[in-house]
This record gives C-alpha cells, structure tokens and sequence, in this order.
C-alpha cells in the first residue's frame, strides 16, 4: 500500500553516545541509547498513515457518524473502520481533557504508529496518523523477518508543526472551515477539503520534516541598507501608481526582503512560495534553450519580467487573467485577494489585490510595463550589491560550521544544514540522528523559558550546541577530532562574534 | 490677483526731477547714481541713489552743456565732460579745495567718447583713438598718466563690477577688445569676434552698442549679444547669445538664448537670469543658463517660463511722498522712454523714476508644471528657501497619482545641493583644524545659500505639519519618509534622528510593528540611543521591540551599562551578571546593584550565585572575599547569613 523507499543505514562504531552536558542553570543529562549490529537490515522511514478532518457536532447522533467525517484519508478504507478511527480520537481527546480541559492531547503514541490531533477551528478537529520508523532485520531459518518499530525515532514537535502547517496551507487558498461551511454548508466544506488535501497530501514527505518545519521560519535575503530602501521605494510607487495592489512582498533568490502582509500570513505564504511555486518555474529556467519545458520569450527585450501566476504570456490572445485567491488577517478583517507573483531574474514580487476587482488584461499589460523595467534593473543592482558585500566579508567564512538559527520575534531563519528547500526534497547536509538531536534539544527549551544552552557529544566526532538567549534559538553541529567540551564552547564564542555580531546573544 | 507675474519693479523707486529741456538726466552704472543737472548745474546737481536715501545736491558753473558727468567711487571726485577734448574735476573731498580743474585727452585730433572711474581716483578717459588710464591728484589738481593705448573706438561699454572696459573696433564694430584693471595697472585681455549674420558691403558699422550688454552670471563674466533675426538667415526669431569672458585665455561663444519672436530688445539681469524686454509685446522672457533643456543641444536654452509682462505698476499722480488713498494712475510698462541698465536697472527718466527689477519666484511655482524642472530653477535663486519649502509642502498635500517619483526627484535634488554644501563645511573644517599652513588662507568659510535646505528645515516646515494631516493616508506619509530617509542615504547624509522618530511615531499610531520590525531588520533606522530608549518604551504595546532595542544596544557598544539597565530590570541578572562580564566589566560593577536585583527575584538560588561571584571577585582583587564598606552590601551580607547560615560565607584560605 504505500511505497516505503529502502535507505541503507550506517554503521556505527561501538554503541557511543557519550553525553556531556553544560547547562547555565540546571544541569541536565540526555540518553539517547542506540543499537546497531551490522547485519542487512532494512530501515522504514517515517510515514503517513492516514489523514483525517472530522467535526463531532456534524454527527452526533447515533448511526450518524459519517456525517462527521469531512475528508479521510485514504479514501479507499471501510467506511466502518473511518468511524471507528474518527470516534476512537474523539474518545481520547474528550477523554484526556478530564486533565487538562484548556490542553486537550496533541499526539497519541502506539508502538507502531503516532496521531497526532489539532483542533485549528472549534469543533473541527484533524489527525494525522504517522507509522512510526521502523527496521527490518532478516532473521535465519527461514523465518519471516522480525520488525522492530522505532517509537522513540519521531518529534512530536515535528509532526505537530507538519499538521499545522497543513491546515495554515489549506486556509490559505481556501479560507477558514467554518466559512466554507457557512457559505454552502457540508457539502461545499466536503469539496474544498476533497480538493485541496487529495493534492496537498502528497506533497508531505514526512520523512524529511525536522527542526525546520517546527520554525515555520522566514529566511531572509541579507542586503545593505541602501539597496533596501531603494526596494521599499519601489513597492511604495508601485503601489502608489497600481492602487488596486494592496499588499506587497518582495523576495530575492527565495528569501524575503519586504512583507507587507503581516507575519503570520507571510509566514505560510512563504511557505508556499518558496517550496511549491518556486520550485515548479525554476526547471523550466534551467531547461536548456531548446527544451520544451522552457517559457516562450515574449520578446520583450526590455525587461527580464514575467507573470509566475496568472497569464504565462501577455501577447497570448487567448490568455487567462485569472490568479490563485489567497485568504488573509482570517482573525479580523477576513481578506480575500489575487496573488500575482511576477519575477524578473532573481526578483520575485508578490502583488496582491482585493479578490472583489476583477483583473483584466489592461491591468495586467499596465503592471507589466510599470514593473517590468524597474524590477529587472532592481534586481541586477541588488546582485552587484550582493556581490560586494560578499567579497567584503571576505570569501565564505561559513563551511565550516554547520548551524541553523531562529528568532522567534520575525521568524528569521538561516541554516547551512539545509542545501535545498523544495517541496520533493529538503536535503540537508548531517545524518538524521544529528536532526534528531536538534529536535530534542528544542523541545527542552520549549519547556523553560529561560535563557540556556546544552552541549551534547553525538556519535563519532560530532558536537551538538544549542544555545537559547532571548526569542533566539542557535544550533550549531561541530565536527572535529578530539575537540574538548572548552574548545567547543569556545568555537560557537567565535561562531557567534562572527556571524550574529549585531544581535544581541548572550554567551 | 498678481498670479503669474513673476516680474515686478522695485516698490520703493529712487525718484528724481524728470527729464526735461532744462534739466538734463545722467546715469552712472558704476555708482547707481542719477544726477539731475539743471540748467548745466548752475541752478544745481542733484545726485539720487542707489537707495534714494542719501542725494546729494550742489551747485557748479555752468560752463556749458554737460555730456557725462560721474563721481569716483565713494563719491570722492566728481568728473564732468563738457567738451570733445576735456574732462573737468571737482573734489569732494572734505578739507580739499572745492575748485575745478580741467584735463585734455593727451592723443592729437582725438574726442574723448566717455570715461568711467575705476577707483576713487583712477579714471579712464575712452576716445575715438584708444584709451588713456590717469590717476587723479586732488591735492595737486592734476592728472598722472598710467598708461594708454591707442586702438580705433566704435564705442565702448564698462562694466563697473569687474571693472572690465569693452571696445567697439574695427570698420564693422563686431571685434570687441576687453580690457581689465585693477589697482592702477590696466591689461589688455583677448579680443574676440562677435559673430554676425551677415557682413554689409560695403563695410561699414553694423554692431550697435545697443545690442551689446556686459554682466556677471553665476560668478562669470559674459558679453551679451542680441542677435536680431534677418529674414535671410532663418525664421527662428531673434537670439541671445552669450559670450564667456575670460580673464586670461580666449572668449568663446558659451550660450544661446531662443527668443522665438522678432522685435526690439532690452537685456537685464536678475539673480542670475537673464531677463529679456520685449517692446511690442509688452511682455518679457527669462532664461537660465543653468537649465539644461532636454531636447535640445548643450547650451542652447528656450525661455524658462512663457512670456509675461512685468507685475502693473501705479504711480500717485502728487509724488512721491503722497499718502495712500491718493489717486494713482498706471505706469506705462515697456515705455519706449525707458532706458535699460545692467544688472538689473530700468530707468524711466521723463516720469523721473528708477526701479531696480525683481524676480517674484512665488508665481513661478504654478507656472512650472516639471516640478524636477521647477526645483532646479528655484535652487539657483537666491531668496528661494521659503518657496522651495512651500513647494515641498503643496506636492505633498496634492496627493496626485503617480507623485511618489515626483517627490523623490525633488528630494535628490534638495539633498545634492544639501550635499555638497556639507562637503564643503567637511573640507573647511579639515582645513582649518589642519592647523595654519600655507593653505589655510585659501579656504574661506562656505557660504550657505538659501538653496541648502538641510533636515531640520524639512522637519519644521514640510513634515512635522505633513505628518499631522488627517487626510492622507499614512501609507502615504511613510513612502513619503521612506523616500526622503533614501534619498538622505542615497547621498551619504546621516540621517537626523528625529525623521526615525516619525517614522515609528507613524507606524506605531497605524499598528504597522511588523513593518518597524522589518525597517530595523535591515538598519534602515540607524542605531542610536534614543532611539533604542523609544523602542524598549513600546514594548508594552510590542514585545519584540524588547529584542530590537538590546539588539541596538549592543551595536552602539557604547550602551553597555544600558544594556545592564534593561537586563536588570527584567529581572535577568544572570544574564546581566554575564553580559558584563563577556565585555570585561565585572571588575567594576557595582555588586550591591546586582544583589539588590537578585534579592528582588525571591530567588535564594540565584541570590547565592550573585553573591558567591562578588565574594570570588572581591577575594581576586583584595585577596578578601568580603566586602567593602564602600559597597553598602552589609544589608546583603546579613540576609545571606540569616539564609545560608554564617559557615556558608566564603572564608579566608588559612595560609
């Protein structure tokens, strides 16, 4: 039933995990005993199960169950065993809310799998159900092999955030549940949540998720003060001359530089941007000349700009003016919009406007040649100004620390662990036992809100830092030889003098 | 009601007895001086000017008709020509004898054109033959000879700011000779040919004195050509062109003013603009030659502003002193009575007036719809900071579509000429400090010009009230800051704190934080102190400002004792405790201010800490662990005692 992708594992030395902890206030002593024998093995990544919405006062009679079931995943399961699976998590949320009614459960954990529970709007309720890792070992004579399930192996911080994150992403394009319902009852609700989730759904890679989806951060693009007001400049005249654009944002090479939707919004937008849309119009760039794949030139020679959403070329009589609707400020003012994303080289600018105006080709020809022009010289200036900064700062002093920052406070977000963000993949550069570490070692500062710092001494030569100060989470993964737990503090001082010298992050 | 007059005459005229059969009429450029002669001066000589205020009035023989009649500067000697041959003088000195004396020109045959007084006793006598340049001695009541030349005069024209002399040579008159002088020496600088449309055959004079005016613009000294349009050549209208006269090196033909019209002229020049009369029309023109027109070739200029006749103007029919309410009637503008002096001088002598002419930059501003355009036009002038002011503050209120751009071109604008007065001041300053070289006296104190509108005129004028509009929108008002903070930057002007202040003043009042978040993300707010102090007093409102304000703190690395405030009174003092001494403090602080705080967190732990650590720093700097009386920490040490008990104190290793 699900295509479960064989990952050959690595040999560990020994059964290592030698811990060492230096804590500011409290000591604290992590164990993270791990076995591995050398035999052909056969490791199972984390994956979903099933995926499910429901909301228990759609159905509350008996025989009337179904009609609570809003959207199931798979839709091929018994329509038995959904009722039961949908009334078994309605059991242990009402039954743990005995303890704590203003925290209901957020994840139940079973040897084999893992469900984990979000209620985003009252009374709609969405569970997620994760088969836990799991490793394969042949056994001699003959026998069916034995499976060993991994229980300890996933973050519930991870998989929590990922649920989130699917709900965020749904009320994005479609808006709240509880309009949908208001506006064409169960039926309507039912179609939106067919629609989106039967695609979203398999663009989750669960078995990628990890301490970035927990952020939800917001990289930004590093940019000197002066190319940044010229960019501020330029969506205020843009806006000024295009009044019907409401919000802006700026991106360059996916990162942020302007947002004037308010974090939140941005943050899934974001989100969106930089894992689904991106992604899908960077092939057809980087498809040669003559391969199909690449964009018609409009022959435009003035400008590099084009539309990502909305019409692929101008010139095309037949054209369509139309743009995805976005939902935003869902808390007050409930804003639907148009999302014109246009791009000129590495420049990508967002334009939205009220969903009510209907955008037509005028508008769009008006946009293209207002932008058009200025965003490519923009962003050839902030390249240069890039560039030189870049060599100001001296060639690449980052390889060799591998780290990944967050400040709550803008959601900014950096990692040189991740190579590529996509929606298919998230490379990152460690082993995922190390991924597992950062993870821990965020969910223990989760639960004190003071300032700390832990050091933890992973397999072979890693170290493992995490530093918390403020709003701001550090981690940083060292890999070197024979290195002391002083000589490590002291490389993440100098870490942090080089690269966070204008925050201010207490050592 | 005076719209779109952007020229007018003086309010206050000097006025004089109007020309007449007995009572001949006498400028003098030189002083600005009117002199009416009544009856050859028998019956007096009254002298008016430049102010109207100090006239002077005296009697002389009259021993004929006078021809020119001229002070020396400062009214020292009085110079009267008479005759073809000689020039007669008075002193005026005081204690000198009240005689005239009498001088002939010294060349055979020659008649003296005119003369012009150089200084307050040096004067050039300008015959058909050449030039001769005296020195005059009062006391001896004779002249002494400097030196002549001898050259064929057509006519000649003295501009007495430079004291720079132009003749008229040559059978046609269009090769002018310019000559300067300057503290008794006279040199002879390059001749040039002005160039004319066609030569006559055969030869005789064609250029006229009256096409020909001498003025400084913009500090240079240029010889102005009014080039009359002939049916010939082509059908553009008449010309002005402009010839740049230097003092060593040759003259060359530098601008040409478009005239687009036919007629007759007269030239005047106004806070460096060159204001062109136009008789038939009544109306006058203004170039700048300054304003670089965008369609047409360098140095070629079109009118800056459409045709308009000089602000009407009403004469009371009594006089001068006549009060108000009495009946005035209309002067007649553009009278073919008028005379048309340099620089800026329009005389009427049988009315009996003379006006100084004036710019009005008030109704330029409506006239000039490039407001790019406009702003170049209004920096060049000199009575211009309120205008330009009042100009910033329309735009802004105008609220027309497409103005953002429009704001910013007029910003740069501003901030160029900001700019490079700061330079300047910057250079000034280094050379002065640079101690008394041998270049120090090269360096005079830049002179500010209306034209550098700095920051803090923005703030009064423009956008202190700007930002208090209720009806535009603050999206409005911070593309507008955010424009001016980017052109501030955009010529490496540091930013005045206070324009940050609007700006999170703005935001704050629309809840935009998440907007003030990203402006400080990117230091598009520079650091500061006060700054930082009105970030940590929102953090009610917004928590993150908290971080953003430490942030700062710790960039100016001159906030560390701030940065201990704040930490402290967030109950930090750990993290304080630390933070001081990451920067190497510790061994300074003040350890009762950092038990105080850790007593108030009720924390016994955390007080045990603070504690331990000022008894280890005492011991390392006094060999004691305990404190000093000076420390006023006994309160401390006895709640440690009454809490951990005496033994626990940290105690003197027995030696």
């Amino acid at each position: 039933m699900f295509l479960i992708k064989g990952m050959p594992i690595r040999l560990l030395q020994g059964r290592t995990n030698e811990l060492q902890t230096h804590s500011n206030a409290d000591d604290q002593v992590l164990t993270d005993p791990r076995m591995a024998s050398g035999m052909q093995e056969k490791q199972y990544t984390p994956s979903l199960l099933s995926f499910f919405i429901y909301n228990p006062k759609f159905g509350p009679r008996e025989g009337e169950e179904e009609k609570k079931i809003l959207f199931y995943h798979p839709c091929d399961v018994e329509k038995n065993e959904k009722i039961r699976n949908v009334g078994l998590c309605e059991a242990i949320v009402q039954f743990t809310r005995t303890f704590c009614p203003t925290k209901p459960a957020k994840s139940l954990h079973t040897q084999k799998n893992r469900q984990f529970f979000h209620e985003p709007e009252g009374n709609f309720w969405m569970v997620m159900v994760v088969r836990n890792p799991m490793v394969e070992k042949p056994s001699k004579d003959g026998k069916p092999p034995t499976i060993e399930y991994q229980e300890e192996e996933i973050l519930d911080t991870v998989y929590g955030a990922v649920l989130q994150q699917c709900y965020s992403m749904y009320k994005l394009f479609n808006g709240t549940f509880i309009r949908a319902f208001e506006a064409g009852g169960v039926e309507l609700l039912t179609q939106k949540l067919e629609k989106f989730f039967y695609r979203y759904i398999q663009t989750l890679h669960l078995q990628s998720c990890d301490l970035l989806d927990v952020f939800g951060g917001i990289s930004f693009f590093p940019l000197d003060k002066m190319t940044y007001l010229k960019i501020q400049c330029f969506v205020n005249r843009v806006e000024e001359s295009l009044n019907l654009v409401k919000y802006t944002a700026f991106l360059y090479n996916d990162q942020l530089i302007w947002s004037g939707l308010e974090q939140d919004d941005m943050r899934i937008l974001y989100k969106y941007l930089t894992t689904s849309l991106f992604p899908r119009h960077t092939e057809p760039e980087l498809a040669g000349r003559d391969s199909p794949l690449r964009p018609e030139v409009t022959g435009n020679l003035l400008h590099y700009g084009r539309f990502l959403t909305g019409p692929a070329n101008l010139k095309d009589p037949d054209a369509k003016f139309r743009f995805p609707r976005i939902f935003v400020n869902t808390e007050d003012n409930y804003e639907e919009l148009h999302l014109i994303v246009y791009k000129a080289m590495s420049a990508a600018v967002c334009f939205m406007v009220n969903a009510s105006v209907e955008l037509t080709r005028e508008f769009c020809e008006q946009l293209d040649a207002l932008v058009g022009p200025q965003l490519t010289l923009l962003a050839s200036d902030i390249c240069e100004q890039y560039n030189i900064n870049k060599r100001i700062s001296g060639p690449e002093k980052e390889p060799q620390f591998k780290f990944i920052y967050f400040n709550h406070m803008n959601l900014a977000e950096k990692s040189t662990i991740h190579m590529r963000k996509t929606a298919s993949v998230s490379l990152t550069s460690v082993h995922p036992d190390l991924m597992k570490i950062l993870g821990d070692i965020n969910s223990d500062f989760a639960r004190v809100d003071a300032d700390e710092e832990i050091i933890v001494k992973a397999m072979t030569d890693y170290w493992v830092v995490g530093k918390k100060s403020d709003q701001r989470e550090l981690y940083v993964i060292l890999n070197q030889k024979n290195a002391n737990l002083i000589e490590v503090n002291e490389e993440v001082k100098r870490l942090c003098a080089t690269q966070f010298n204008n925050i201010f992050f207490l050592d | 009601m005076s719209e779109g007059y952007y020229l007018e005459l003086s309010e206050n005229p000097v006025q004089f007895e109007n020309a007449s059969s007995v009572n001949n009429v006498f400028f003098d450029e030189a002083n600005k001086q009117v002199f009416a002669v009544r009856s050859g001066g028998a019956t007096g000589v009254v002298v008016k000017g430049p102010e109207d205020k100090n006239s002077i009035a005296f009697r002389m023989d009259d021993k004929g008709e006078v021809k020119c009649i001229k002070f020396s500067l400062g009214n020292k000697i009085l110079a009267v020509q008479r005759t073809p041959k000689t020039v007669d003088f008075i002193n005026f000195i005081p204690d000198f004898p009240h005689l005239e004396f009498s001088h002939e020109c010294k060349t055979k045959n020659s008649s003296v054109l005119g003369f012009c007084w150089t200084s307050w006793n040096e004067i050039v006598f300008i015959t058909d033959q050449g030039i001769e340049f005296y020195q005059v001695l009062p006391e001896k009541r004779t002249l002494k000879i400097l030196k002549s030349q001898s050259i064929n005069v057509n006519w000649y024209i003295y501009c007495p700011e430079t004291a720079v002399l132009v003749l008229s040579t040559t059978v046609q008159g269009n090769v002018l000779q310019p000559f300067a002088f300057k503290n008794g020496t006279m040199s002879k600088m390059t001749k040039f040919e002005i160039e004319l449309p066609v030569a006559p055959k055969p030869a005789k004079i064609i250029l006229s004195e009256r096409d020909i005016a001498v003025a400084t613009i913009y500090g240079q000294l240029y010889v102005m050509h009014l080039k009359h349009h002939t049916r010939s050549t082509n059908n553009s209208g008449a010309e002005v062109v402009l010839y740049h006269l230097l003092r060593e090196g040759s003259c060359k033909k530098a601008h040409v003013l478009k005239l687009n019209t036919s007629g007759k002229f007269a030239l005047n020049v106004v806070d460096n603009l060159v204001v062109v009369h136009h008789q038939s029309s009544r109306t006058s023109l203004i170039f700048d030659i300054k304003l670089k027109e965008p369609d047409c070739p360098v140095n070629i200029h079109q009118p800056v502003l459409p045709a308009q006749s000089i602000h009407p103007y009403k004469i009371s029919v009594t006089g001068p002193v006549a009060a108000t309410g009495q009946a005035s009637v209309p002067c007649e503008l553009y009278s073919s009575t008028w005379s048309v002096f340099q620089p800026d001088i329009i005389i009427s002598a049988s009315e009996g007036y003379l006006w100084y002419l004036h710019v009005k930059l008030h109704p330029t501003v409506n006239l000039l719809q490039d407001k790019g355009k406009l702003m170049d036009f209004l920096l060049h002038r000199s009575d211009c900071k309120m205008v330009i002011l009042s100009v910033c503050s329309q735009m802004l209120v105008g609220g027309e579509k497409g103005n953002l751009p429009v704001v910013a071109t007029v910003f740069d604008k501003l901030n160029q000429v900001y700019k490079e007065y700061l330079e300047a001041e910057q250079a000034y300053t280094l050379a002065v400090e640079s101690g008394p070289s041998r270049f120090s006296n090269s360096y005079k104190r830049p002179i500010r010009s209306q034209a550098v509108i700095d920051q803090s005129d923005m703030y009064t004028h423009v956008f202190s009230a700007f930002t208090e509009k209720k009806d535009v929108s603050h999206k409005f008002i911070i593309a507008v800051l955010m424009e001016y903070i980017r052109s501030l930057n955009q010529f490496q002007i540091t930013v005045q704190h206070y324009f940050y202040e609007l700006v999170i003043k703005t935001l704050v009042q629309h809840n935009l934080f998440y907007m003030l978040h990203q402006f400080l993300q990117y230091h598009v707010l520079s650091d500061s102190k006060p700054l930082a102090c009105l970030l940590l007093s929102l953090e009610s409102t917004y928590p993150p400002a908290h971080q953003l304000s430490l942030d700062m703190l710790k960039r100016l690395s001159t906030a560390n004792d701030e940065i201990v405030e704040v930490l402290l009174s967030k109950q930090q003092v750990l993290g304080a405790l630390r933070f001081v001494r990451s920067v190497g403090g510790h061994d300074n602080v003040s350890a009762r201010k950092f038990l105080d705080a850790a007593r108030q967190t009720n924390d016994t732990m955390l007080f045990y800490t603070i504690f331990r650590f000022f008894e280890q720093r005492n011991f390392r700097l006094r060999g004691n662990p305990a404190f000093n009386p000076g420390e006023h920490c006994e309160e401390h040490v006895t709640y440690f005692k009454e809490v951990f008990g005496e033994q626990t104190l940290m105690k003197l290793p027995v030696v």
